[in-house]
């Protein structure tokens, strides 16, 4: 009975299934769907080498100062970096006079401690970084209706991590290719947005950061990269450097395993 | 329970004869996986994944108690909590990437040792409560990790989370309110973060205790083994303290090697990088897909695209992804070959590794892609094989088929037949 029953379910879904098939086959011979400006025209990322790749990859100190210099000069107009504190800074080689000075050159919110009113004073070190708008709102209202992300985790919530993050900065073209335009008509790119192939739908409202022709937006763009690597990943040395300990534990455990494992049943294999 | 020969717990110690009196917990461990337990001498590595599934269930409790000591259940918050540990917890990015990969390895050992079971019959009797308590555990473990998915409140979790309670509302007249009884609301909100919270505590343990049931079980026939045969004499099996144990620590170091390469080399490689930003019930990924483990499953439920006369395409997707893991409690009953073993059954040895194996791969790769047509006919044709093979090629291949002659005993499999005088 159970077997019947399990027959007739199995030729119920496998025939829904293969009429199914039949149908999308027919569907794709029949109407084939229409190539698309970002599927002919995307680029993946541009591969970069970052000294914190690898096993044994660490963050580049001075990179990292140069990064947050060019986050300081320009990402921050537009977007946080909320999770990062500035104590962590330390990280970067800063010592601690050196924190409270950077912490001071942002306002972070707060309440006035007579009045009780909301007010911006000086950041300190126990301070995270500020958003630079008051709330989404507010940020879409000062951006053309786009919200700019919070830059705390980019490296980690894209596909390539921070060489998007460089491909994306350094991919800016003046012009579409006219290749597409020729091809696509109605993927020109609309006003206040830029052509970018590196971005999912090739136009961005982020006006180009960096100058396109400029000889030091390579640099910067794999700066800021490597600080926002940082940002989103402040832990990585910590974890290279037990995980190099822990691996030759592992691998010594094993080989003890092993071996005991061969000794214990020498009487019980075939020899 | 177990074999006449087995050795008998003997306590020496006067403190030990005390406890053996009283609480006789060190003579249930000694029965249970000391030298009471009699096994077959001939088991191969894939027997190595029964015990890593316990070592993986383990992790996951002991970290996931840690991390709970430091998450916030709020949607307000999570996301934020999460990057707390993260960040300044003491070790809290160890914990954390410890218990995200830590679900994959446990899917890894628990889909091997399944598919251990499918190849060598290890749910024919008498071992078939053995088999559906395991099913069992797998339905318990696929609810606990899509759960435990929400917790972060990224991108990722809250979609998945619509998407997942989204598939109730498949089912006509009660699946909307149904939907909403589960979420607590119309979309995932703080109430489906809470509640997926409190469950995603309680069920691991309900799992430990269903696992207990699972071991309990398969130690009254004892273990099967590679030939199927059944244990015939004493020296058919060795005691699985020390033979085992050894064995399994061995198979435990080579686990911990490819989970401390995941957690500490590459901890984001298995993970959706959507999920590191923030919710927004407003802004929906490109793609949404669940984690690695359910992909087979999620390229059944997206292979239906058509109505079926009053039945909608969505809900016929849903009673197939259920039925493609709720089959398999069937299956003692569906394969009805006298051999166990696949190694001795070439017909079904061929279905299995041409048939089933790439079928589910195929099936994998789908259900990670975006659903262009070309993937859902891909996927629609391996959902075609995957159905056939458990209800039509399954119990045809058990009639017809030409199984090779066993050997005469588990010892005779392993040191050969003995000379003819």
């Amino acid at each position: 009975m159970v077997r019947i029953i399990a027959f007739l379910v199995g030729l119920f879904f496998s025939g829904m299934l293969g009429y199914s098939a039949i149908r999308t086959g027919y569907t794709m011979v029949t109407e084939p769907a229409a190539p698309t400006a970002e599927e002919e025209f995307h680029q993946h990322v541009k591969p970069v080498s970052f000294s914190f790749e690898g096993p044994t990859g660490h963050y580049d100190r001075a990179q990292l100062q140069r990064g947050l210099q060019v986050y300081h000069e320009v990402c921050k107009a537009c977007h946080g970096l909320t999770q990062v504190a500035f104590r962590d800074l330390e990280a970067l080689g800063y010592a601690e006079g050196q924190v409270k000075t950077i912490a001071a050159e942002y306002n972070v919110p707060s309440l006035n401690p007579e009045t009780g009113e909301a007010e911006t004073r000086k950041g300190t070190p126990a301070d995270k970084f500020p958003s630079p708008f008051a709330n989404d709102i507010a940020a879409k209202a000062a951006n053309n209706g786009a919200v700019p992300p919070d830059l705390s985790l980019m490296a980690k919530a894209r596909h390539g991590g921070p060489e998007y993050v460089y491909s994306l900065l350094t991919g800016y073209q003046a012009q579409q290719p006219e290749e597409l335009l020729k091809k696509f008509p109605d993927s020109k790119t609309g006003p206040g947005l830029h052509y970018n192939p590196y971005f999912a739908n090739l136009n961005l409202a982020m006006a180009p950061p960096l100058p396109i022709d400029d000889a030091e937006t390579d640099r910067k763009a794999k700066d800021v990269a490597a600080f926002l690597m940082w940002a989103a990943e402040p832990k990585l040395e910590n974890r290279h450097k037990s995980g190099i300990p822990a691996m030759i534990f592992l691998i010594l455990f094993t080989w003890l395993t092993y071996m005991s494992y061969q000794v214990i049943w020498a009487d019980k294999k075939k020899h | 329970m177990s074999f006449p020969w087995a050795n008998h717990y003997e306590p020496q110690h006067p403190f030990m004869r005390y406890m053996d009196e009283k609480l006789p917990l060190p003579r249930f461990i000694y029965n249970a996986i000391g030298g009471g337990y009699p096994v077959p001498r001939n088991l191969n590595y894939f027997w190595n994944f029964g015990v890593l599934s316990g070592a993986a269930l383990m992790l996951q409790i002991i970290t996931g108690i840690v991390l709970a000591m430091h998450f916030a259940a709020n949607s307000g918050v999570a996301f934020d909590s999460v990057e707390h540990i993260m960040r300044d917890v003491n070790s809290g990015w160890l914990m954390r990437y410890a218990h995200a990969n830590g679900a994959s390895m446990f899917f890894i050992v628990v889909y091997v040792h399944i598919f251990r079971g499918l190849f060598y019959g290890s749910y024919k009797p008498p071992r078939e409560v053995v088999w559906l308590l395991g099913i069992v555990i797998f339905l318990l473990m696929m609810a606990t990790a899509f759960m435990g998915y929400v917790l972060p409140w990224g991108q990722m979790s809250f979609w998945g989370a619509k998407v997942i309670t989204g598939l109730f509302g498949a089912i006509p007249v009660v699946g909307e309110p149904i939907q909403t009884w589960l979420l607590g609301g119309f979309s995932p909100d703080n109430a489906a973060l809470n509640r997926f919270f409190s469950l995603h505590y309680l069920l691991p343990f309900v799992i430990l205790g269903v696992v207990i049931l699972h071991v309990w079980a398969l130690h009254i026939p004892g273990s099967s083994n590679p030939t199927g045969v059944p244990v015939k004499s004493e020296e058919d099996t060795v005691p699985f303290h020390p033979y085992y144990t050894a064995k399994d620590g061995f198979g435990l170091g080579v686990f911990l090697i490819v989970f401390a390469t995941l957690v500490f080399f590459a901890p984001n490689f298995l993970g959706e990088p959507d999920n590191y930003i923030k919710a927004n019930p407003m802004s929906t990924p490109a793609n949404i897909v669940p984690e690695w483990y359910f992909w087979p499953f999620y390229a059944i439920l997206r292979a239906f695209t058509f109505d079926f006369f009053f039945v909608p395409a969505k809900l016929l997707g849903v009673l197939a992804m259920f039925a493609s893991i709720l089959l398999l409690l069937f299956l003692p009953w569906i394969d009805t070959s006298p051999v166990r073993s696949g190694s001795y059954r070439p017909l079904f040895k061929k279905f299995f590794w041409f048939g089933l194996v790439p079928c589910i791969i195929v099936l994998g790769y789908c259900g990670g892609s975006h659903a262009t047509n070309g993937v859902v006919l891909v996927s629609q044709l391996a959902s075609v094989y995957y159905f056939a093979h458990f209800l039509i090629i399954l119990p045809i291949v058990s009639r017809i088929e030409k199984t090779l002659p066993l050997p005469n005993s588990i010892t005779e499999s392993v040191l050969g037949a003995p000379a003819v005088a």
